[in-house]
């Protein structure tokens, strides 16, 4: 209310700057300032005339609010009289005018109108689809020496609707964000993929985030599916993430003041998606810390580095097996480190014509326990390289290469699907994309897969597209 | 992870004790780095997140720009969405919630003047439209006035023990810049009435300022690149209306723009559209000097 006072009152004595200078003689000068002060004193006196009502209206409205049962009818009467009045009050600080000349104009940006549906989050949904050709049968297709999760498993043949994402964002209060991401697979099974809430608030450069989120580990794994640079996750995320870890906890992270980007990380989660399952420890079945840094190298390239490490107990982890009837069961830990490095290039820091980002992630994996209920302990490795330039405004090639090596097995496992039977599974990966624009995108993905004992060739159609507020993208 | 905690905290407890003595500002873009030095003079540290060279509507969320976003005091943005693309991520990821939106510390110099071409419908159909208007309000050297007037203010709610510094060093920027405004739209004034093509819709301040008259824009729509075929139609339009030049923001592909020049037999100019732009353009002032000098070029031709 005040601020309406002000914003009148500053109106007015802007009129009164303005105004003199068209007089010629202190005559007209006395007159005017004259009316003007009577424009003021009747301004002045509407606004506290509307300020009366509207308190009333206020008042009108708590009390009608407060009263029990039948009190709703009053209690919108009150309301929707305090809103006319909130509207005569706004009218009349902002009178209808001439515009005037730009450099003169006072305005902070008008206020949003008051309504019922105002805070609505902003609501951004992703759709995406695939034609794929496999030569060989997608779903027989495994990774050489690991029992992969149903996400790592290669997209259908023919058409399919690649996952549909649904997302809610907004603040919740000053001190809260919240953000709710559902997402629909191309069975129709709607998935809760991220729900957290997220400090906003805190001092020192900490951020609390808690609910169900996709783990800060690694590079690609924080991001959801549609922002990744290929239309499928690296074979290293395949195997041991299942191509993303996401799960229900608690993360803190905390960004250090210093010159460059140093921030680190630590989460703890319930452990019920893979590698994690059965929710061991009582619900706390995972834990994982991360570190992150960049900088700039020059004005055109700057680099992110993650070192970030993941240690989980699975409490009977299920995964299908294509040659037998039965699923397999793994119970036992898991730890895994990631090392990566991702380098940004785009000349004098434009990227708007040409620019080049390459990705390289080493994997380290240890797993112990009983697979099928038979022991084992092994190391694993995995690792990938990519590269993608943008070699004229909207057009990008990529490429990319990704291995695994899975460890020893002991006798008793031969013929599981933890044995390898001496393949290291490898894919070698060429994409071609077209941006329509920021919001949406067509590629075109051939990849030479030698997973498993035999080659496939897979060729991929994928479009991507975004709309609705969506939030910026990461680095 | 106690231990993680203690350590951060401790960190942090360090990193906080030598309290900055100025105010630290992250400018989003050169002009408004530019303008933050003239009002802040030395009681501000200015960092600039972008320059000339660079297309303010496609930054990275760089991480070295997280960190610069991490101690800062204030940010001193375009505003009306030209930033949208980036700017949330980084405020987000720097974890300092006295730059957050609507916080004292989120200054935006769009809020303090009347955009032109705000759009009565939205549609991502009509390309990359901003929902406020047109956010290029720099091109026209008037709109730093009301900007300066309401950064001085702003400057002076964050930092009050130098309130008064600010408003003198904004009263004695106001005298010099009107001052200066007068003489280049005097010196402007042969480009009155002008006809002129633009590679981007990025100039209708400066249109509006000196009175030239944009025949028509490279970019069928705005922020789409154009294809051979919409150049054609340009061409095509241009052999009815002919233009003197066609201008571009110093940062953008120059192929577009240097086709039609070729092909239409005019000059393209590159103009600096922010300080740094060009060599010349090295602060605010020379920012207009340089563009004004660089359009009267182009009628000679």
């Amino acid at each position: 209310m005040k601020k309406l006072c002000l914003v009148a009152a500053l109106m007015a004595s802007a009129a009164a700057l303005v105004s003199p200078a068209y007089a010629d003689d202190a005559a007209d000068l006395a007159a005017i300032r004259k009316q003007l002060n009577q424009i003021d004193h009747e301004y002045r006196a509407k606004i506290e005339n509307l300020e009366t009502r509207l308190k009333k209206a206020e008042a009108d409205a708590k009390a009608a609010r407060t009263a029990a049962a039948n009190a709703s009818k009053s209690a919108v009467a009150a309301q929707s009289d305090a809103k006319a009045a909130q509207q005569q009050v706004a009218q009349v600080a902002a009178p209808p005018a001439e515009p005037p000349p730009i450099d003169s104009l006072p305005a902070e940006a008008p206020t949003p109108p008051a309504s019922a549906n105002a805070f609505n989050p902003g609501i951004a949904a992703v759709l995406n689809g695939f034609y794929s050709a496999s030569s060989r049968k997608p779903d027989n297709q495994r990774i050489a020496g690991f029992a992969i999760g149903d996400d790592a498993k290669l997209i259908p043949n023919g058409f399919s609707l690649g996952e549909s994402e649904i997302s809610f964002a907004a603040n919740i209060d000053p001190e809260m964000a919240g953000f709710l991401d559902i997402s629909f697979d191309n069975e129709n099974h709607p998935d809760v993929e991220e729900a957290y809430v997220r400090s906003t608030d805190l001092p020192w450069g900490f951020t609390l985030k808690a609910g169900r989120f996709l783990s800060g580990i690694g590079y690609i794994n924080e991001r959801h599916a549609h922002d990744w640079s290929f239309s499928d996750a690296a074979l290293p995320y395949r195997a041991f993430l299942n191509t993303q870890y996401g799960d229900d906890g608690v993360q803190l992270r905390w960004l250090a003041p210093t010159d460059i980007f140093l921030e680190f990380g630590a989460e703890w989660f319930r452990g019920d998606e893979y590698p994690a399952a059965g929710a061991a420890h009582g619900g706390q079945g995972t834990v994982t810390a991360f570190v992150h840094a960049g900088d700039d190298i020059n004005e055109s390239s700057s680099w992110l580095a993650a070192a970030s490490y993941l240690h989980t107990r699975a409490a009977g982890l299920e995964t299908d097996n294509p040659l037998s009837p039965v699923d397999d069961t793994f119970t036992g830990d898991t730890d895994l480190g990631i090392a990566s490095l991702v380098y940004k290039w785009a000349p004098g820091g434009n990227p708007t014509v040409n620019n080049f980002t390459a990705v390289g992630e080493f994997f380290w994996d240890r797993q112990k326990g009983d697979f099928d209920l038979l022991p084992f302990r092994r190391n694993n490795t995995g690792w990938y390289v990519q590269g993608v330039y943008q070699f004229m405004p909207q057009w990008s090639l990529g490429l990319r290469y990704s291995q695994l090596d899975s460890g020893n097995i002991p006798l008793s496992l031969a013929g599981s699907a933890l044995d390898d039977f001496g393949h290291s599974a490898r894919a070698s990966t060429a994409l071609l994309e077209y941006d329509t624009s920021e919001f949406g995108r067509l590629r075109l993905q051939y990849t030479y897969d030698q997973t498993d004992l035999k080659p496939n060739n897979e060729i991929l159609f994928q479009y991507t597209v975004i709309y609705g507020p969506h939030g910026a993208h990461r680095y | 992870m106690r231990k993680l905690l203690i350590g951060a905290a401790l960190l942090a407890g360090l990193a906080a004790t030598p309290a900055y003595a100025n105010l630290s500002v992250f400018a989003c873009e050169p002009e408004w780095g530019a303008l933050s030095t003239e009002i802040g003079g030395d009681k501000v540290d200015v960092y600039t997140a972008t320059t000339g060279q660079q297309d303010p509507h496609q930054i990275q969320a760089r991480p070295s720009l997280i960190a610069k976003a991490r101690g800062a005091d204030v940010t001193v943005c375009d505003g009306a969405e030209l930033e949208i693309g980036w700017l949330p991520m980084i405020i987000q990821q720097s974890n300092n919630s006295k730059i957050a939106p609507g916080q004292p510390g989120s200054f935006e110099a769009t809020r303090y003047v009347h955009l032109l071409e705000q759009p009565t419908s939205l549609d991502r159909a009509q390309g990359d439209i901003h929902a406020a208007g047109n956010p290029h309000i720099q091109t026209d050297p008037r709109m730093m006035l009301p900007v300066a007037k309401a950064l001085a203010a702003r400057f002076a709610q964050l930092d009050g023990a130098n309130a008064a510094y600010y408003q003198s060093r904004e009263a004695d920027f106001e005298k010099r810049w009107t001052a200066a405004v007068a003489k280049w739209t005097a010196e402007a004034a042969p480009l009155k009435g002008t006809a002129i093509a633009v590679q981007h819709h990025a100039w209708i301040y400066m249109e509006n300022w000196l009175g030239l008259h944009e025949v028509v824009p490279l970019e069928p729509k705005p922020g789409v690149p154009p294809s051979s075929g919409y150049l054609a139609e340009v061409l095509q339009k241009l052999q009815a209306q002919p233009v003197k030049f066609v201008i571009r923001a110093a940062y953008e592909d120059d192929r577009p723009s240097e086709f039609i020049a070729s092909k239409a037999n005019i000059p393209a100019i590159a103009l600096p559209f922010t300080v740094g732009g060009t060599d010349n353009a090295k602060d605010l002032f020379s920012l207009y000097e340089d563009t004004i000098h660089l359009m009267l070029g182009g009628l000679k031709k």
